[in-house]
């Protein structure tokens, strides 16, 4: 058996598996279908300094092996969230990343200040994919610097490691990968959603009433294999924490080859809610299979110049 | 143990029902904790499906350890599960939702259902039955091949009432034309189907000062509460309007709480509205 213990900037996780932003609410709804702590942890829903109604329907559109979100991160607001959300997760030692988004650098970092004394938090992933309401509407992800300030104000107030969440849709990823891990990142999610468009054939308009919307879901696991490739090829030492479409522990252990120390299990909870420990399972028995005794063996191999595993699954040397 | 459960479900019953069709599952533990308007979610399309969102269905019945779902034919995933043999697997998730509310005691409870939002009232009006109640349906549709579940509803109501908009089964009109004829000396009215439908309902009910209570149809990503997609802007107890979840705190509301005039928005009331 597979030794699943998992290190991420110097913590340590019951597993490699983790809930992702956005695709779990606060962990609480997910109770019912398996036992939270058994898995890495839950990244929570990103949550904002006040309530947060979202955006109008329709929020959703199903497309080929993926869907389309715009939920406009509807929450309850960081009082609440400390008040409810994130003591249920710690009275059963459930380890949360509970994932921040604000629309200024100084928004962030009351957040951070916010969740200092936390009980129960493991770790901070910060949503850059954000409009930024001092640069006219740009995302924080899509810039160099404005990635980098975030992370330094959220890296000013936290005591705890903290995750910058990038956004596949820019010129230069390891560019800003460099720029948040530089500003103080300990690591990287990596992939948020990428922007796309549904029409409605019937009504030939836009299905979502915010007309752009993330794509998620299988559909865009090969763009985040190649973002964490090149970000693993750029920044060996820095860790990853990957998601985009996956679905199954082969899709797992894919990942963790092309350089993540672990994943986040997303869409798929949607069709299943069982996914993220399902994948957990799955993972475990295809690293079983190959004779690996722990997850960190694995990171990154894809990266090396000879086959490391032979044909036929069995491990080489 | 308690729900809701995810199960692979055997298929036990596929048929068309006119204009629709029935799937029956083998579901023990959803079928044993099943309450009128529980609605399951079903996966469509196999294990490397291009679908990735499950499909949701009111439940229309259940016994003898097995849920049955109505519904139309209106893309791939239904398709595909109106293509189930007996035999095949399913993944099945429920019971979800919060179902009907129901009385103490018993009481006169009229029963709107429109299109396939008749289906859910079947076990609503067995289970008000069961209490005593005298249960008067009134099931509409566009035209007489879309009406659903009128010979259950006669088995189980004490009056049945047909509205088709094109006149082809009962009266010709909406729901909302006979609705007011049934309303006399009802103490609840229950209501299934298109929003329009809905409001329509609960402004009649409320207008003669009956209760009532809707369960809406909202589309969903992934029916247990995790993604924020089927929200509706809901009027709470201290007055404050909350874009609520119709999978988690739905699809069942009081009719005079949902501010219909804004589903489709988020009212700049609304709690956190921008």
């Amino acid at each position: 058996m597979t030794d699943l213990t998992t290190r991420l900037a110097g913590l340590e996780f019951a597993g490699p598996v983790f809930t992702a932003s956005g695709c779990a609410a606060a962990g609480r709804e997910l109770a019912p279908y398996f036992d939270l702590a058994s898995i890495g942890g839950v990244v929570t829903k990103s949550v904002m300094l006040a309530p947060r109604a979202g955006r109008a329907t329709p929020r959703m559109a199903e497309t080929p092996s993926g869907m389309l979100n715009s939920i406009g991160l509807q929450g309850p607001g960081i009082d609440t969230f400390l008040s409810t959300d994130l003591p249920w997760l710690a009275q059963r030692g459930v380890a949360a990343v509970v994932s921040i988004a604000g629309h200024s650098a100084e928004e962030y970092a009351a957040l951070a200040r916010r969740l200092r004394d936390a009980p129960g938090l493991a770790m901070i992933e910060v949503n850059i994919s954000c409009p930024n309401v001092e640069s006219r509407g740009r995302v924080f992800a899509c810039s160099v610097d404005d990635a980098a300030a975030v992370v330094a104000a959220v890296r000013a107030e936290a005591e705890i490691p903290i995750f910058a969440k990038l956004s596949p849709d820019v010129t230069d990823l390891v560019s800003i990968a460099r720029s948040c891990v530089a500003a103080g990142a300990d690591g990287l999610s990596m992939i948020n959603t990428l922007l796309g468009v549904a029409i409605d054939p019937r009504t030939l308009r836009p299905v979502l009433s915010a007309v752009t919307g993330g794509l998620s879901g299988p559909a865009i696991k090969p763009v985040a294999l190649r973002c964490i490739w090149q970000v693993h090829a750029a920044l060996p030492e820095v860790p990853i924490l990957g998601m985009g479409g996956v679905r199954s522990g082969r899709d797992a252990l894919e990942f963790l080859v092309a350089g993540a120390s672990a994943v986040s299990v997303g869409t798929a909870t949607f069709a299943d809610p069982t996914a993220p420990a399902r994948v957990q399972a799955e993972l475990a028995a295809e690293l079983t299979a190959r004779g690996f005794a722990t997850v960190s063996e694995v990171i990154g191999l894809a990266h090396l110049k000879e086959a490391p595993v032979r044909e036929g699954g069995a491990r080489a040397g | 143990m308690s729900g809701p459960f995810q199960v692979a479900a055997e298929v036990v019953g596929v048929r068309r029902v006119g204009a629709y069709v029935a799937l029956i599952l083998a579901a023990p533990s959803i079928a044993a904790e099943a309450r009128p308007g529980h609605f399951v979610a079903l996966s469509v399309g196999g294990p490397a499906t291009s679908m990735v969102l499950r499909r949701c269905f009111s439940l229309a019945g259940w016994g003898n350890g097995a849920v049955t779902v109505l519904f139309s034919v209106l893309g791939h995933g239904t398709d595909w599960l109106a293509s189930r043999q007996p035999g095949d697997l399913v993944e099945v998730g429920g019971p979800l939702g919060t179902p009907f509310a129901l009385p103490s005691g018993p009481q006169t409870c009229v029963l709107v259902g429109g299109g396939t939002g008749a289906a859910p009232l079947i076990p609503l009006a067995v289970a008000l039955t069961e209490l005593g109640s005298e249960v008067r349906m009134l099931i509409g549709a566009a035209r007489a091949e879309k009406l659903m579940a009128v010979e259950q509803a006669r088995l189980v109501a004490d009056s049945v009432t047909i509205t088709t908009d094109d006149g082809s089964a009962g009266l010709r009109g909406w729901v909302s034309d006979a609705l007011p004829g049934l309303l006399a000396g009802a103490d609840a009215v229950y209501g299934c189907g298109p929003m329009r439908m809905l409001r329509s309902v609960a402004g009649l009910a409320a207008a003669v000062e009956v209760p009532s209570q809707v369960a809406v149809e909202e589309a969903m990503a992934c029916g247990v509460g995790v993604c924020m997609t089927c929200v509706l802007p809901i009027l709470g107890d201290d007055g404050r309007t909350r874009m609520l979840r119709a999978c988690l705190e739905g699809p069942v509301f009081a009719g005079d709480r949902v501010r219909f005039d804004a589903v489709g928005t988020v009212p700049a009331d609304a709690v956190g509205a921008s």
